[in-house]
């Protein structure tokens, strides 16, 4: 019930002492609605939850028995705050293959990097200050950036990653006005929600216009070792050791339930981290970096990711012939080289966000392109994943979707918000970033 | 009351206020099992016939909101089942989702509602409606209030003020359902009136927007409205209001418990907006807040219901 909701928060007898950071955290109608998206009745492409289905279970349960048998009572114990050394070390051979020479003295293991996010948020931020983030974005970075009362600043995307000459532009704008800018977020490869990755070429640019502005980057690379066309071009810490901090993740190479993340900080940052991850939480789970580390030891672990990018590939593969079969003139979309995502760009006058309801009425979720964004910008957008649904429900999901939108631009005819159906239109189109900013 | 009785508490299903259900039945759950009542919590889904067939349960609680629940679905397969449950029967249930009717029997039984025009989608993309948008505004006046027809729920719902909204208003109520109303807007005092079959009237509760009008959009935002139990109306007018909230219940057909919205015009009328057939029951919801303020608890109220459920058993 609407007055429901209303009366939760009307009612709410602590109102008055929320922190200002959290003040904004409120129930929504578009949180009503994903409610009921996760009923099974509904084809997700909203969640990016990874497809864990498709890990070898046996093996896994060998390994937890392995941990309790030869280190129960120390994987059960409190641990060190900066992580398990042995994980600390395997980890840094994972980021070798994305050519980074890191030294496991200088990683912080973290619960996911989503809280590596939150602990360099509080370790820089304070309110008014600026981040500048890739438009769209990482809605969890968003999240944890909010709780600081920090201003995103978007810089655009187009199909080669993060527009350097915007960002230069974005940058130098900020400096004149005097504003404080913390660091500059971005995900380099496969981005969530866009699908892109920044072109080899714009790497060093990046770089470069970061240290001119003494700005630090924050490179959040999650999806790195999930490409299906061959590796992405060489991470932005292992161009800059100096200035940027490198995130990972097991969530997407492993699984997301061991909750492990990591930084890999130059060495000034290092001890402060520390400490605000121990006045944060003391330490990340001994067991599940335990477990982590003899399944990345011990384990052919390659093996298993190999078949993971091999599913999704395959998904990423059916999402795309089904947009390009289904869905009507005028949509847009991005064409990711590997992770999760792909970014559709409606035509303008459609709402993503007005349109969700009639899509989880047809059974099909997505999430709706404003999500993705600080100030307001893509309403026409929406973030597809295809990591999850098996292939024949994607291509359902899809099907549904277009459905949707078919109605949907006929509605907004009627309304006179679109100019009539032109028969002759093409039906070719771009599938690119049709200049989404 | 009936201790050795097994209650289905049923809530959540497809509604888009399944959020809002669950907490309802979660909440109806505990007051149960508090009063000693055996309490099984069922989801609204596929399963739901099966289990309510094999026997584990006696009565079911509806802790439903929205389409698939207070549409009267469930309440249908409950007949089907001959399975006594709590709350309006699938006819009042469906009459009351549909605004449209509602305004109808309402209005039939010389209650006020205000004016609405009704827009199908079908209408509008396949006759060439829209041409009428501009005839449509200037009967209601503005502003005026865009609301799917049936979705007991603010969800969809937003105010024009001005001709140039109406357009974005209409594709996110069409989200909703394929009927659409524009409804002329009233203002006033909104009441939300509590009718509960088989105990005292429970008092009027005051809805009071802290600045300005109450914005719909702005039942999602924090501390946008205060509310007072007892509403701050002279008795007389309060006994009037009241009155009208059971005359809507009864023109129904309603059973059991409905809220219904209203708003008082300076004028003195009490204009009805809805009759919901599945109020929230959330422990901050307002027929609870209604309870609380009449000095029943919860339990009180959803034991009282249950009973009255289980007084209609077949023998």
């Amino acid at each position: 019930m609407p007055l429901s909701f209303c009366l939760m928060r009307a009612d709410d007898p602590f109102r008055d002492r929320y922190a200002r950071g959290t003040r904004s955290m409120t129930a929504s109608e578009i949180r009503a609605l994903f409610a009921v998206a996760s009923r099974p009745e509904i084809v997700s492409l909203a969640g990016g939850m990874p497809f864990t289905a498709a890990l070898p279970f046996d093996a896994v349960g060998d390994v937890l028995d392995e941990v309790l048998a030869d280190e129960g009572p120390a994987a059960l114990q409190y641990a060190g705050g900066q992580g398990d050394p042995r994980l600390r070390e395997v980890l840094t051979e994972l980021m070798r293959l994305e050519g980074i020479r890191g030294s496991g003295g200088d990683v912080v293991v973290t619960e996911g990097s989503q809280q590596a996010l939150d602990l360099l948020s509080r370790m820089f931020c304070d309110p008014g200050d600026v981040i500048v983030a890739e438009g769209p974005s990482y809605v969890g970075a968003l999240s944890a950036f909010s709780q600081y009362q920090v201003e995103v600043c978007h810089v655009p995307l187009d199909d080669d990653g993060l527009d350097p000459d915007s960002l230069a532009a974005t940058l130098e704008r900020l400096e004149r006005d005097g504003r404080r800018v913390k660091f500059l977020y971005t995900v380099p490869n496969f981005h969530n929600p866009a699908g892109v990755t920044l072109a080899a070429g714009r790497r060093e640019r990046v770089l470069e216009i970061a240290r001119r502005h003494n700005v630090l980057v924050l490179e959040d690379n999650p999806y790195g070792l999930l490409g299906f066309e061959g590796d992405p071009p060489d991470a932005l810490r292992a161009l800059d050791p100096d200035n940027v901090v490198y995130l990972g993740s097991l969530s997407k190479v492993f699984c997301p339930g061991l909750r492990i993340g990591w930084a890999l900080v130059p060495p000034a940052l290092r001890e402060r981290l520390i400490l605000v991850k121990e006045a944060a939480d003391l330490c990340s789970s001994s067991f599940t970096q335990a477990v982590a580390y003899r399944w990345f030891s011990s384990y052919p672990w390659r093996e298993t990711l190999k078949g993971l990018r091999e599913v999704y590939r395959e998904r990423r593969d059916v999402m795309l012939d089904s947009l390009a079969e289904d869905v009507p003139a005028g949509v847009t979309w991005t064409r990711p080289a590997g992770g999760f995502y792909v970014w559709a760009r409606l035509p303008d006058h459609l709402d993503a966000r007005a349109m969700l309801a009639k899509a989880i009425t047809a059974r099909v979720a997505y999430v709706p392109g404003g999500a993705f964004y600080a100030d307001g910008q893509g309403s026409s957008s929406m973030r597809l994943s295809y990591c999850f649904p098996p292939p024949d429900r994607i291509r359902e999901g899809v099907r549904r979707l277009a459905g949707v939108i078919d109605e949907e631009l006929a509605l907004a005819r009627a309304l006179g918000g679109l100019p009539a159906e032109d028969p002759d239109s093409d039906q070719g189109r771009p599938a690119g970033w049709g200049g989404v900013q | 009351m009936s201790f050795d009785c097994s209650v289905a508490v049923i809530a959540g299903g497809l509604s888009f206020e399944r959020e809002v259900s669950l907490r309802s039945g979660q909440r109806v759950a505990d007051a149960l099992r508090e009063r000693g009542y055996r309490v099984g919590g069922l989801d609204a889904d596929h399963q739901l016939v099966e289990t309510l067939a094999s026997g584990e349960f006696d009565v079911a609680f509806l802790a439903l909101h929205g389409r698939f629940g207070e549409d009267g679905t469930v309440a249908s397969i409950l007949e089907l089942l001959g399975f006594p449950y709590t709350g309006s029967s699938f006819d009042a249930s469906r009459l009351a989702f549909d605004k449209l009717a509602a305004k109808s029997a309402l209005r039939r039984a010389g209650l006020s509602v205000p004016s609405a025009i009704p827009l199908t989608e079908g209408a509008l993309r396949e006759l060439g409606v829209g041409a009428l948008l501009d005839r449509a505004m200037e009967e209601l006046g503005l502003p005026l209030v865009v609301k799917p027809n049936r979705g007991g729920s603010a969800l969809g719902i937003r105010l024009i003020e001005r001709p140039d909204q109406l357009p974005a208003a209409l594709m996110a109520a069409f989200g909703y359902d394929d009927t659409v109303l524009l409804e002329q807007r009233v203002v006033g005092t909104e009441l939300a009136l509590s009718v509960v079959d088989g105990l005292a009237t429970l008092p009027a509760v005051e809805i009071r927007p802290k600045e300005g009008w109450y914005d719909f959009s702005a039942r999602y935002t924090h501390g946008a409205a205060e509310f007072r139990v007892p509403a701050n109306l002279d008795p007389a007018t309060a006994t009037r209001c009241l009155e009208s909230a059971h005359a809507a219940h009864l023109a129904l057909g309603c059973r059991d418990i409905s809220r219904v919205d209203a708003i008082l015009t300076p004028e003195g009328t009490c204009q009805i907006l809805e009759v919901n057939t599945g109020p929230g029951l959330t422990s901050t919801s307002l027929v609870p807040m209604a309870a609380d303020a009449a000095g029943l608890t919860f339990s009180d109220l959803t034991t009282h219901l249950t009973d009255r459920a289980i007084a209609r058993r077949p023998r």
